[in-house]
């Protein structure tokens, strides 16, 4: 597969930029706040609240590119969303919510919204 | 000792198993398509390892963009991560050698789990947060590059599959949510991030979202340290 495309030098330094970029960011809070220092009692608040704020967020972000406005009005994410929930509060188990959401979810899109 | 974390961690990371295989192998046959052998989805999994991120990467090595334009979308796309560091100070303070390895394997899903799973008693807890990491990193690696290799000999419509990840993250939303005694910080998460895409739209809504949740918690520290006491007292 031999297409024109960038040369393998440009290709590298930009994978290089985004892997140095992307690290800077996950180590930043790290070199912010030092294991030797104490750490202030601000950051340990966030560190208890913060995490269920997180998983939220990234629960809309998954959900970011769900059209409302347009067919099939995010049907088939409403559907496996309610399904998993269900089926995790009445079972508790992980794998078969996941497992059983995404299978429907693909069965959805597939098949019935195409 | 390592073996045991590694046995108690396993269980854990099935879910992020599938999606990161899936999700891998997707990544890996859209790069080969556009020009790049397995060399480099292996070597692009090795080092950058982050999902969504490497997607944009295929349309930024593809479409030639600009160093500048690859340094801001990349800030863009990963500023989220800056949240998980914060959350996390305390819980690795003390891993020594592996913090380094810890952090550079810190993905959303990996995050995800991390947060919210409890390590067995016994157990070193770094080393189970460690081998989580690296049975993560590994799914992804061997995703993308296996899609890369086999992608054009298999003819499997995986279309919907991603949603294993949001399916992971409602799981933990609920779990967490059940074990919580105050919900406020979690409607926080929902509700600014909606809103913020609401008005941002889904290209910028991240940046504005952690801004209005981390003001809205900073704000109500008072009111939910008084509440997160007296919950304990009762």
């Amino acid at each position: 597969m031999n297409q024109m495309r960038i040369p393998d030098t440009q290709a590298l330094i930009m994978i290089l930029i985004m892997a140095a970029i992307t690290f800077s960011i996950r180590a930043l809070p790290f070199l912010l706040f030092p294991g030797n220092k104490k750490t202030p009692s601000y950051i340990l608040y966030l560190g208890k609240v913060l995490p269920f704020s997180i998983i939220g967020m990234l629960l809309i972000y998954c959900l970011k590119n769900v059209s409302l406005t347009a067919a099939p009005f995010g049907f088939p994410e409403f559907i496996s969303i309610t399904a998993v929930a269900l089926v995790h509060l009445w079972k508790r188990n992980i794998l078969l919510s996941i497992g059983g959401g995404t299978l429907l979810y693909m069965f959805l899109v597939q098949v019935i919204f195409i | 000792m390592k073996r045991k974390a590694l046995k108690a961690a396993f269980p854990i990371t099935l879910p992020v198993m599938a999606g990161y295989l899936f999700l891998g192998l997707g990544f890996g046959i859209l790069l080969e398509s556009k020009g790049f052998s397995f060399i480099w989805a292996f070597f692009m999994s090795v080092i950058i390892y982050a999902g969504s991120m490497q997607y944009v990467a295929i349309d930024l090595l593809s479409g030639g963009a600009t160093f500048l334009a690859t340094v801001s979308i990349t800030i863009m796309i990963q500023i989220r991560h800056l949240f998980y560091g914060l959350t996390l100070i305390d819980k690795y303070r003390d891993a020594g050698k592996k913090k380094p390895v810890l952090i550079f394997q810190l993905t959303d899903e990996t995050y995800s789990l991390i947060a919210s799973a409890k390590p067995p008693e016994g157990i070193d807890r770094h080393w189970f947060y460690l081998c989580i990491s690296i049975l993560d990193h590994c799914y992804w690696i061997i995703g993308c590059t296996c899609g890369a290799l086999f992608g054009a000999l298999v003819d499997f419509n995986s279309k919907g599959i991603d949603f294993v990840m949001t399916a992971l993250f409602l799981v933990i939303f609920i779990d967490q949510w059940l074990n919580a005694k105050d919900h406020v910080p979690a409607l926080t998460g929902v509700i600014c991030s909606a809103l913020s895409l609401f008005i941002f739209g889904p290209d910028n809504f991240i940046l504005p979202a952690m801004v209005l949740i981390l003001l809205l918690l900073t704000i109500s520290r008072r009111t939910l340290e008084k509440r997160g006491e007296s919950n304990a007292d009762s």
